[in-house]
């Protein structure tokens, strides 16, 4: 991240990827992909410093970011557990295991732990359908997940 | 340089969840401990589509399929196949108990199967493009570039039938046509949709992963066709694997001239830019695809003007799926009297399917159009998981129908599928067993468009969430016998004045089940029950008191302590204290606990 102790300051790299994008046409959905890749959402802070350096309106912005489901505009948990409840994942139990993740966490979905170690997030089909049910942490994908396997899942990262 | 032998681990998103990074890595190490690196080469594959038993390492010239391969299992395979020419039988594909038959012809997950969009899928490294070059790759673009002129390749298209994989089904040529007609356009655009919004369903990922180059190649192909020097790929932002292998596989044909300015110097230029989704499932609409690309919001915009002639900013634009892309090559080498051959009359060449759900080799298939659902099933699918009874097989995603036993042998084309009151979708097949309950299915179909829809016309936005309260109501047993007639007519109201196909399709899992689900709504209704068990609000959990023997562990797991019973003695459940997690009847040994 970048000098000074504003935790909402872009980094260098943020900043030269936008400058990049700044003249092509359509350039906004992929800043805000970048600036939630930096940050793992999109502030109230990164959505203005957006909206001055591409030079639009704010609401723009927030219309763009309320409309897709992806980017979000709170902070996740620093271990956003996605659990897939596409059509195969549904079948084969995927709310059930967003259900006992709640229980085991004590948060319910789209909520982070008290001590911002872990949210759930229910995601459509994150295309391992072969091992369905799968639930994602970070870049790792655990298949043909139980639910008494969930407490190991959550001690690995706690 | 030729090598002896060749290793290949898959390295598809599936396979990568189960440790086939580090199996690919175990399996350097040996080969290079046992220094070999000059003999036996290492490759990382795309998805070899039998993710069930995943993960999968192949070794050539042998043909030996080994499956659920641990990195432990690296040390064992290099020692014992590579050095000393055995087999390790312990690890090869066991069908029916017999482990003779390890080649990959003789697996039966195979047989029936005909690969062109897949072709290169668990054959080659994608991410080297050399191994693309070898089996034939950029020859299509060369033939195109130098030999053929525009409407030779239109002609080519035409004759070889290719209609479109997206799920609508246009033919390839006729699109291409119209934008290579306008005449007075400074610009022309070619998109590939790669969005692949229906839930359950892989094809488009698994292509990109194991074969980038055959979409850029015929990207650059349909450039020179009509006339167009930018590309666009529109990917869902949730394939980090498949963004990356395509900005490799992009830089790659940059290096080798086959991108970019000049390409081949032929004095054409054509160069890709990636542009990412964000998870709203109608920007696979190819109007609100357009404007995604454009940084707005994807809400889809009436049609004609088709993109075709005016797409993306006002430019003339083909837009096409990644597996209708991925076919091109094929075509423009083969020629397109060999694809027609393929298939049947109304529908040539072939489909990738995702085959899931309660079926026993879930997996990515392709076979020719006009293979039957029973053949895909039972024959390539193995049947139904666990020996449970087959119900229904759901295809089309959230716009498509059910398909039951007594239509299982038909073959499957766009038309025939249509037919049935479902439909071929982008390749999603669903099979579900005795277990599943038709209605809560079907809700879950809706709850994902109402969710989806965009909201801007009032018929699917208010229609579906009208259907929505409906089905509610029907599962948790408030439902009356005059709600599905309701439901048709909303459902048809919808279908007729919807902008989108989203909203003109959403009512389609409704529609379908009603019809051949009548009574399982029915039982809901009238009986107040859910035949299949799932419905919570219409079940109980029971102890059958003859098959309990008092062991105590549903009282033990049971969150609620709503189940009593001595040690030896029959237990029973407080219903009033019951949640219905089902714990218990996961838990019993005995088949002591019953869903009623
Ligand atoms: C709601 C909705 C979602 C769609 N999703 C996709 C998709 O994920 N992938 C796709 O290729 N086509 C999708 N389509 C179809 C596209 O609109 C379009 O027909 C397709 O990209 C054309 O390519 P093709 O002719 O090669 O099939 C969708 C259509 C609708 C109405
Ligand atoms: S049919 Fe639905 S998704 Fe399509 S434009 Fe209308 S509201 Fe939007
Ligand atoms: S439905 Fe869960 S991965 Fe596809």
């Amino acid at each position: 991240m970048a000098a000074g102790n504003n935790e909402n300051a872009f980094s260098r790299e943020l900043i030269s990827f936008i400058e990049a994008w700044r003249n092509k046409p359509g350039n906004l959905i992929m800043v805000l992909h970048r600036v939630q890749e930096e940050f793992g959402y999109v502030s109230r802070e990164s959505a203005d410093t957006v909206a001055y350096m591409l030079d639009i309106p704010l609401a723009k912005i927030y219309g763009v970011l309320s409309f897709y489901h992806f980017f979000k505009t709170t902070k996740p948990g620093d271990h956003n557990i996605q659990v897939c409840l596409g059509t195969a994942c549904y079948l084969k139990g995927g709310d059930m295991l967003v259900e006992e993740l709640g229980n085991l966490l004590g948060i319910g979905v789209n909520e982070v732990t008290e001590d911002g170690k872990f949210s759930i997030e229910g995601v459509r089909c994150v295309g391992c359908c072969g091992l369905a049910p799968v639930l994602t942490v970070g870049k790792e994908v655990f298949g043909k997940v139980t639910k008494d396997q969930l407490p190991g899942i959550i001690a690995q990262f706690s | 340089m030729a090598y002896r032998s060749y290793i290949l681990v898959c390295g598809g998103t599936a396979c990568e969840s189960s440790k086939a990074n580090a199996i690919y890595e175990s399996l350097l190490n040996e080969v290079d401990g046992q220094g070999l690196s000059e003999e036996v080469q290492v490759i990382k594959t795309g998805c070899f589509g039998f993710c069930e038993q995943g993960p999968i390492v192949k070794i050539l010239p042998e043909d030996s399929f080994y499956v659920q391969v641990t990195p432990s299992d690296a040390k064992e395979l290099v020692e014992e196949h590579i050095v000393k020419g055995r087999e390790v039988k312990r690890l090869l594909y066991d069908k029916e108990g017999s482990k003779k038959h390890a080649k990959v012809e003789d697996i039966k997950f195979y047989q029936k199967q005909f690969r062109i969009v897949l072709r290169n899928c668990g054959f080659i490294d994608p991410e080297n493009v050399d191994e693309y070059i070898a089996r034939e790759g950029y020859s299509a673009l060369e033939k195109v570039l130098f030999e053929m002129s525009g409407d030779e390749v239109i002609q080519e298209l035409r004759t070889a039938g290719l209609r479109g994989r997206g799920g609508a089904g246009f033919p390839t040529w006729m699109k291409w046509n119209f934008t290579k007609q306008v005449k007075d356009a400074d610009q022309k655009y070619i998109v590939c949709n790669a969005d692949e919004g229906d839930p359950g369903a892989y094809m488009d990922r698994s292509t990109l992963e194991g074969d980038p180059h055959s979409v850029l190649e015929a990207m650059t192909i349909a450039g020179k066709t009509v006339g167009a020097n930018q590309g666009y790929i529109y990917i869902r932002a949730e394939y980090p694997l498949a963004i990356h292998r395509l900005e490799v596989a992009m830089a790659q044909a940059r290096d080798y001239g086959l991108l970019g300015k000049n390409i081949l110097d032929s004095g054409f230029d054509f160069d890709i830019e990636i542009r990412l989704g964000a998870g709203a499932f109608v920007c696979g609409e190819e109007t609100a695809l357009l404007a995604s690309i454009e940084g707005e919001r994807g809400m889809p915009v009436p049609r004609p003007p088709f993109p075709a002639v005016k797409g993306l900013w006002g430019k003339p634009t083909v837009i096409n799926n990644v597996e209708t892309w991925a076919n091109i090559p094929v075509i423009i080498m083969k020629g397109g009297d060999w694809f027609s051959q393929i298939g049947t009359h109304d529908s040539s060449g072939t489909k990738v399917f995702a085959l899931t759900g309660k079926i026993r080799n879930s997996g990515l298939v392709e076979v020719p159009m006009g293979t039957t659902l029973r053949e895909i099933i039972y024959d390539i699918g193995g049947g139904i998981a666990n020996d449970k009874k087959f119900k229904a097989v759901q295809t089309g995603g959230p716009s498509g129908g059910v398909i039951t036993e007594e239509f299982l042998d038909t073959p499957i084309d766009f038309g025939s599928l249509q037919k049935l009151g479902s439909m071929m979708g982008s390749g999603g097949m669903i099979v579900m067993d005795e277990d599943d309950c038709i209605v809560d299915v079907t809700k879950f179909y809706l709850e994902f468009s109402v969710e989806e829809s965009c909201g801007k016309c009032a018929p699917c936005r208010i229609g579906g969430r009208s259907l929505m309260n409906i089905l509610d109501k029907i599962t948790k047993g408030n439902g009356t016998i005059e709600d599905i007639e309701q439901m048709k007519e909303i459902g048809h109201a919808m279908k007729q004045a919807s902008l989108c196909a989203l909203g003109q399709t959403a009512p389609n899992p409704i529609l379908s089940t009603v019809k051949h689900f009548e009574a399982e709504y029915l039982a809901h209704i009238n009986d107040k029950t859910c035949p299949a068990g799932k419905c919570k609000s219409l079940i109980t959990y029971n102890i059958l008191p003859d098959l309990c023997i008092g062991c105590t562990a549903c009282a033990r797991k049971c969150p609620t302590a709503a189940i009593t019973g001595e040690r030896r003695q029959v237990h029973v459940i407080d219903q009033a204290a019951c949640i219905k997690c089902g714990a218990c009847f996961e838990t019993c040994k005995f088949g002591a606990i019953e869903i009623r």
